[in-house]
């Protein structure tokens, strides 16, 4: 049992490394106490990402690292009932932030944090720019009088 | 809007390309940097795979060493083993951990294309593998007399590597022993 | 000898290519029509000559022919025959040919229905897209040959394709989401005509649109497949999971949107030129770029092809000589297609706006997430991951916004409205969609979800706005009759709007009431799940014809009642020794049932995980909803413009066209 299990996991690490993507569901009969550390278990499996893989988080994972880094997050939670956090460390301290798939906010990540509202608000100022920019008064048609003419022309005059 | 204004999506572009070109020529992205390193070695306690002892993390220190994770199971593993018995036999110490193996199969391994070792660390359940942040055997790891990791290795140690990165860094080490 | 044909249309392709970037072009400048007429012929050629390479490709597939390298790695023998003709585009080389076949296809279709245009316009779009495909054409004949041979020793037995690539969703995909890539190339090359000449008007827009449109209702289907493949096919219940190349492929669409939104500003009302033909720009370069984050290596993804520097390499110049000429040209000739029109504040063109800018700022988003790795490891400051949870928490907020834009967008008319009749139209909407979502999602599950409430609110607040939008525009003629006059780019417009309001409920009540469990499970074992139960009836063997397979049976009850078997799988391809799950699905408007095996585990038990999705299903029916609205707008007669009697009229405008450029 345990030897196909490895084999499986060697061929795995093999498939990895020539580039081609292996991909097939984990599905583990972890017993819990309690449902909130069920769905601890399954937030911690989605939140780590497998040091091996080529982009999968653990929960995703066959190969045996993540085997393994499950087990400990199982181990974890069902007898030092440690909180998300504690796990992260855990893993941090082992592993670097790159196990980490929600990145840490710091000075490094500010920009990676704060970009998208930085980016919306710039296109917030830019339309503020351009209403500013506006007549308001009443909106002007005979601006787009010539260039109606010109499709009217340029579609043989059959449009409305 | 400025004139300049309109140069901006190039600019942004050319940052862009400019950082793709540098992932490009990175070094293999799948290779984790170990945050071990210049940490001193985790704690545990366990036996030795050629004799009925137990060894701590603290045993080992006093001399600069190779530490490296194998298996019997690990194909890579076997392919490497020839350059490290070549890197013994030279006069470097290594010490294995026997990852995730069983003794029986280890010591058939060992016995029969023979041992590069000092000693081996029986790391069955892979709990020392684990705290030492170990995703892909095998790797190695350069410890100091002070059993603080100062370099680690993923995937097979070939002669490159080896000449050209750790074994200066080895001998290094050994000066400073010295001092 | 076969193979070798296909690499001789392949040159012979090229040689075309290159002939169709200079002449047309060159003829537009001179006015010699001569020399622009070519333009069309070329293309036709090229198309040809692609497509006899492609077919030479499949027959190599079809005839076993394991001397073509590419072949031998991606077929065998035993590998059924719908799937060695889809393997044709389960590697690199092979599609990439793909790729450029619907490339050209593309350039052939416009060829073929630009004799309206003027023809100055049409043989510049068609330079454009000549150079597009030199580009590619280049690429696979110096890097990426799917004809090479292995001699004088070729190989008996090829090594199969991929046993994720053999699936009816994998067939469809790749050719689906191709179209869509390469069709942005339509616009991107009318874009550059239209700088080129330095003129950009509403028949400018008129003609680019529909083939924009098109092309982003064939990116909506590839994206929809490929994630509904993700979902039934890796097991895992998920539908979107944030990879590279996923991204890689959501940053066009997200870009392509936001230009097919600007582009019905500059056809309607004649603005947001140069913002439009930026946007065409960016949709097209962004395509490129997805096509290099993939076959370059450079980011880690679990669908990448395997990497290879030089590919990357090429590609990564290709995208600078094509991009960054083309944004340099932006840069010294937008300002000659500036618009000057004026609209109020309160205007469908704001809105439209609006969204543009969220859009462009959630595809920023998703590139900076994307890239940043990236930027970190070069900068040398550390390796960290940004996957799903970072992802999901920027991305839905930006989702929102634009679905509370959506409201107001499709009530508020061209030009101008009062804040007071705005205010009237919006505020009961508002108060019934505030309301309902509260209600519903404190009724429809004993947890109270704010996430979901919000959502849900949204969706009302979408659908009341669009049905208050076709209560006004059929208010003066009775809602009958008023609701057949209206042309079908106004209901394409709803439907993919509706489309929109369908996938947010598919994707927040799948998110958000999704129950989950893990279980050992024996044979006749019973496991309840949310509102059904399970039993498990065991396993047993099935070979296929490339695999075996362990095939489960597991029979789903409700209230006591039996209401359907599942046959969740578990392969192992011969050839490539790969297990793959299959998930059992029960599918049903309002949940899909879903299990995948695990593991044996002894004793005739197994690992089972068992789902059940609240209305996991809406989330592709509104995809194809989406699509469908695009295709009912494209249908609208209002572009098949008729094509005129007298030949001297279209020089006569092509000059007109091309009067900008001096």
């Amino acid at each position: 049992m345990s030897v196909i299990k490895r084999l499986s996991g060697l061929l795995m690490v093999f498939a990895l490394l020539a580039g081609v993507n292996n991909a097939y569901a984990v599905i583990e009969t972890y017993e819990f106490d309690s449902v909130e550390q069920r769905e601890q278990f399954s937030r911690m499996n989605d939140v780590l990402r497998c040091p091996l893989c080529q982009n999968q988080s653990i929960g995703e994972s066959n190969a045996p690292i993540a085997n393994d880094l499950r087990r400990e997050v199982h181990r974890l939670i069902t007898d030092e009932q440690a909180s998300d956090s504690d796990i992260v460390d855990f893993m941090l301290v082992r592993y670097g932030d790159f196990v980490l798939y929600k990145p840490p906010l710091d000075a490094r990540t500010a920009a990676l944090w704060f970009g998208p509202l930085f980016i919306l608000l710039i296109g917030l100022f830019v339309l503020f720019r351009v209403f500013r920019s506006i007549n308001f008064s009443e909106p002007d048609e005979k601006m787009n009088q010539q260039d109606q003419e010109t499709l009217a022309k340029i579609l043989g005059g059959k449009q409305s | 809007m400025k004139r300049w204004t309109l140069f901006l999506p190039l600019g942004f572009f050319l940052i862009l390309c400019t950082l793709l070109l540098a992932g490009l020529f990175m070094e293999d992205k799948t290779v984790l940097r170990s945050v071990l390193l210049n940490r001193p070695l985790p704690e545990f306690s366990l036996p030795v795979l050629e004799e009925e002892r137990q060894v701590t993390q603290d045993e080992m220190k006093g001399q600069v060493y190779l530490l490296n994770v194998w298996g019997s199971w690990c194909p890579a593993c076997k392919a490497e083993h020839s350059q490290l018995v070549n890197i013994a036999s030279d006069g470097f110490s290594i010490v294995g951990i026997n990852y995730k193996d069983s003794p029986e199969l280890a010591l058939n391994w060992l016995s029969h294309s023979g041992s590069p070792y000092l000693y081996n660390i029986q790391d069955t359940d892979g709990r020392l593998g684990l705290d030492l942040g170990v995703y892909g055997s095998p790797e190695t790891f350069l410890i100091d007399q002070e059993g603080v990791i100062r370099y680690k290795h993923v995937g097979i140690l070939d002669g490159k590597v080896w000449n050209e990165k750790v074994k200066p860094l080895y001998e290094m080490l050994e000066e400073e022993a010295k001092l | 000898m076969i193979p070798e044909l296909g690499l001789l249309a392949l040159i012979l392709a090229t040689c075309l290519a290159i002939l169709q970037s200079i002449l047309p072009l060159v003829g537009s400048f001179t006015g010699q029509v001569r020399w622009m007429q070519t333009g069309k012929n070329l293309a036709i050629g090229q198309f040809f000559m692609v497509l006899l390479s492609f077919i030479c490709l499949v027959y190599a597939f079809l005839t076993n022919d394991f001397s073509v390298s590419y072949v031998a790695s991606n077929s065998s023998t035993l590998l059924p025959v719908i799937y060695k003709i889809t393997a044709t585009w389960g590697g690199h080389e092979g599609s990439l040919l793909l790729w450029i076949l619907t490339l050209v296809g593309w350039g052939m279709a416009i060829a073929l229905r630009s004799e309206k245009l003027p023809l100055v316009l049409s043989s510049r779009v068609l330079a454009v897209l000549g150079m597009v495909s030199v580009g590619f054409l280049l690429f696979i004949l110096l890097t990426s040959n799917p004809f090479t041979r292995i001699l004088p020793f070729p190989p008996m037995e090829g090594s199969d394709l991929n046993p994720l690539l053999q699936d009816f969703g994998m067939i469809i995909h790749p050719p689906l989401l191709y179209m869509g890539y390469v069709g942005f190339a339509a616009a991107f090359a009318f874009a550059i005509a239209a700088l080129i000449g330095g003129q950009l008007d509403s028949a400018w827009a008129r003609w680019a649109r529909p083939w924009t449109t098109v092309a982003w209702v064939f990116l909506t289907a590839g994206i929809a497949v490929g994630s509904w493949w993700a979902y039934y096919e890796l097991g895992w219940g998920g539908w979107w999971f944030w990879d590279p190349v996923e991204n890689a492929s959501l940053m066009p669409w997200l870009s392509g949107t936001a230009l097919m939104h600007s582009l019905a500003v500059t056809e309607k009302r004649g603005l947001f030129k140069s913002w439009t033909l930026l946007l065409a720009i960016a949709t097209f370069s962004l395509s490129l770029f997805g096509t290099f984050l993939v076959r370059s290596g450079v980011l880690t993804s679990v669908h990448a092809f395997a990497s290879d520097p030089t590919r990357g390499l090429f590609i990564l110049i290709y995208l600078l000589v094509v991009v960054g000429a083309s944004l340099a040209l932006f840069a010294l000739k937008a300002p000659d297609v500036r618009s000057t029109i004026r609209f109020g504040l309160l205007s469908r063109e704001t809105l439209l706006l609006v969204n543009n800018v969220v859009l462009v700022a959630s595809c920023a988003t998703v590139l900076l997430g994307t890239m940043f790795p990236l930027l970190l490891d070069a900068l040398d400051l550390g390796m960290i991951s940004v996957g799903p949870p970072y992802f999901n928490t920027v991305f839905v907020p930006l989702a929102m916004i634009l679905a509370f834009a959506l409201g107001f967008g499709v009530i508020l008319n061209w030009k101008h409205n009062s804040t007071q009749w705005l205010m009237s139209q919006v505020r009961w909407i508002f108060v019934v969609s505030a309301l309902g979502g509260l209600l519903f999602s404190l009724f429809y599950d004993s947890r109270f979800l704010i996430s979901e409430a919000l959502a849900m609110g949204l969706v009302f607040w979408m659908v009341l706005a669009m049905i208050r939008d076709i209560q006004n525009k059929t208010r003066n003629t009775g809602l009958l009759q008023g609701v057949r006059k209206l042309k079908p780019a106004f209901w394409g417009m709803h439907l993919a709007h509706l489309g929109v309001a369908v996938c947010f409920i598919g994707v927040a009540l799948s998110e958000g009431y999704s129950v989950q469990k893990d279980l050992r499970m024996a044979p006749g074992q019973m496991a309840e799940v949310g509102d059904y139960a399970f039993r498990f009836d065991g396993v047993s063997r099935k070979n296929g014809p490339n695999y075996v397979s362990d095939y489960g049976r597991v029979t789903a009850f409700r209230d006591g009642r039996e209401i359907g078997v599942l046959n969740p799988e578990k392969r192992l391809y011969v050839v490539q020794q790969m297990p793959m799950t299959e998930a059992g699905i029960n599918a049903g408007l309002t949940r899909d049932l879903y299990v995948a095996l695990g593991e044996p585990l002894g004793d005739g038990s197994w690992a089972v995980r068992l789902y059940v999705k609240p209305f996991v299903r809406w989330i592709w029916f509104g995809s194809i909803l989406m699509s469908l609205g695009g295709l009912l707008a494209v249908s609208d007669r209002r572009y098949r413009v008729r094509v005129r009697k007298k030949i001297s009229q279209p020089r006569a405008t092509g000059a007109s066209l091309a009067g900008g450029q001096a």
